[in-house]
């Protein structure tokens, strides 16, 4: 899929579409198709991440928000792999909770916040909790679907010979499962990365979103894209990290 | 024809298997299907015995039975004058679709019978190395399943259940996957593996020249219920080589082998059954 040396030309041609869309970010204002005061030229935005960055000021924000993703998806990961494996390992308790978890799934983190916020007020407790529940659903369902999808004559041959339950679920289901789980952190990643950018907007002192909402009040708009460059990257980057990480874990997979 | 000659010790000793399932009808009751009934059968040690019969008539069934895979409804199954155990740590079963592990490398796949059974890390190594030599394969330890061909897969799933050292083997269509000129090899192969040791081995196949070169006895089976209808023995000479298919003796074995499944075919059909 991808040669050893690296491909310049092909990251250009991949790269075709952002580069367009920055060119039209840079000329828009120029031109006056957008009005200025609402939107700069990139180059002027990306100044300013530059400035915010130089004078020091973007790093509590993005620290304080890479915390929170950081921790939200170590939680949702260890709730959702522990709770997927086991709806997928004892298919009554999935029959049991499917309906429940589809439902779960479809109502959005953010329609939850103002019930947080009224239970936990603008705490942590809030934050997390709709980061959490934002992020959970993924790789919960991917887990669970992932254990009932192994090949059942891989059990059956390794209980055949001699493997107990423990050693097949430890040995066959979740290796097996480990590229579904994978996928289902990855989801959850991004949703992480969505769901503090509104966490962070209401009740909150630190953070990008906090950057981005706070920059728009004080009608620091540069700033306020310069927040939304952050965020962007951030997801990026994380995703790359997550890649990195699953294709360690999954290299066995035919290419 | 179930006598047993000579002295030999009975490895596997199947009276009155029953097994049925409960299966929905068209009306979506549950309805009972009995695949085996009154199903005998005594495997001896150290021979190659090849199950033959109609596709549904309960060969596997049996097969998972003796693996330990499923449970029989009645009857009673003796290993070594023994009742059958749950785990099957002295049964090896290798299937038509190889059931290789595919995150682990070759070399690892052989070792996974070995750690189940505690066995150390240098050792597991080892043993592992050694049957891997004995299908040929040692160059490829530390590649992955996906990287193989379908006939080294099947080496690598008969290796990693050699490695084990269980006293017998079940093989469920092991070359049916393969195309023909691999599943001649693979039997020569098989043949030449066993000859090494001759381990007890019950064999599933469809084919009927299969069954004639590798076996000692060929046990036919009817359906419905299932149930062993006839034993045959194979005189041909061992150690057998390819040659042997082309032999006179061969092609009687075959011509009477293929009456029988005539007249299986015909009995089915006065049943209203279809193969
Ligand atoms: N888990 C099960 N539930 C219900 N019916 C089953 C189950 N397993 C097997 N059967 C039925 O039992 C019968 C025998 O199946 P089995 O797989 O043993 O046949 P077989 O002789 O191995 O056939 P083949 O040659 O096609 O492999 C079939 O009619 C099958 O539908
Ligand atoms: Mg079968």
């Amino acid at each position: 899929m991808k040669s050893k040396s690296f491909d310049y030309k092909k990251l250009l041609f991949r790269s075709i579409g952002l580069i367009l869309f920055l060119v039209l970010w840079e000329i828009a204002p120029r031109l006056g198709w957008v009005k200025r005061l609402y939107l700069q030229p990139f180059s002027e935005d990306f100044m300013a991440l530059v400035h915010l960055i130089l004078n020091g000021k973007l790093f509590p924000h993005l620290f304080m928000s890479l915390e929170r993703i950081a921790l939200g998806l170590l939680l949702a990961t260890i709730i959702g792999v522990g709770l997927g494996l086991l709806v997928g390992y004892f298919q009554r308790i999935n029959q049991a909770l499917d309906l429940l978890f589809q439902i779960f799934r479809q109502v959005s983190a953010f329609a939850l916040f103002p019930v947080f916020i009224l239970f936990f007020g603008f705490s942590e407790v809030s934050k997390f909790g709709i980061m959490l529940w934002a992020s959970l659903w993924p790789v919960l369902l991917n887990t669970s679907s992932g254990v009932h999808d192994v090949d059942a004559v891989l059990i059956r041959s390794v209980k055949s010979m001699g493997g107990s339950k423990l050693y097949i679920f430890f040995r066959v289901i979740l290796p097996a499962t480990l590229p579904q789980i994978f996928t289902g952190i990855r989801l959850s990643g991004s949703y992480c990365v969505m769901a503090v950018v509104v966490a962070e907007m209401i009740g909150a002192k630190r953070g990008l979103g906090y950057l981005v909402f706070n920059s728009r009040e004080s009608f620091l708009y540069p700033d306020m894209y310069a927040g939304i460059i952050t965020l962007a990257i951030v997801g990026v980057t994380l995703n790359f990290i997550l890649v990195a990480i699953e294709k360690r874990f999954t290299s066995w997979r035919v290419a | 024809m179930n006598i047993l000659e000579k002295n030999d010790k009975v490895k596997v000793r199947a009276r009155s298997v029953k097994r049925e399932f409960q299966i929905k009808n068209r009306q979506g009751k549950n309805q009972p299907l009995v695949v085996l009934e009154d199903f005998d059968l005594d495997i001896q040690e150290g021979e190659f015995l090849t199950l033959l019969g109609p596709s549904g008539c309960g060969k596997s069934t049996f097969l998972n039975i003796l693996a330990g895979l499923d449970k029989a409804d009645g009857g009673d199954i003796l290993v070594d004058e023994k009742p059958l155990e749950e785990r099957s740590y002295d049964r090896g079963i290798v299937f038509q679709s190889y059931a290789l592990l595919p995150w682990r490398t070759i070399i690892k796949n052989l070792e996974v019978g070995l750690e189940i059974r505690g066995i150390s890390k240098e050792t597991r190594r080892e043993v592992a190395r050694k049957n891997l030599e004995r299908v040929g394969l040692a160059a490829y330890e530390n590649q992955y399943p996906h990287q193989l061909s379908g006939g080294m897969k099947q080496r690598v799933a008969i290796a990693r259940v050699l490695a084990y050292d269980p006293a017998i083997l079940l093989m469920d269509e092991p070359f049916a996957a393969l195309d023909a000129q691999t599943r001649e090899d693979m039997q020569i192969e098989l043949l030449r593996i066993w000859e090494a040791d001759k381990k007890t081995i019950l064999f599933v196949t469809h084919s009927i020249d299969e069954a004639i070169l590798l076996s000692d006895r060929v046990a036919f089976m009817s359906s419905q219920p299932g149930h062993i209808r006839e034993i045959i023995e194979i005189d041909l000479p061992r150690p057998r080589t390819e040659e042997i298919r082309n032999s006179v003796e061969f092609s009687q074995i075959r011509k009477s082998l293929w009456a029988l499944l005539q007249e299986e075919a015909l009995l089915n059909q006065s049943y209203g059954a279809f193969i």
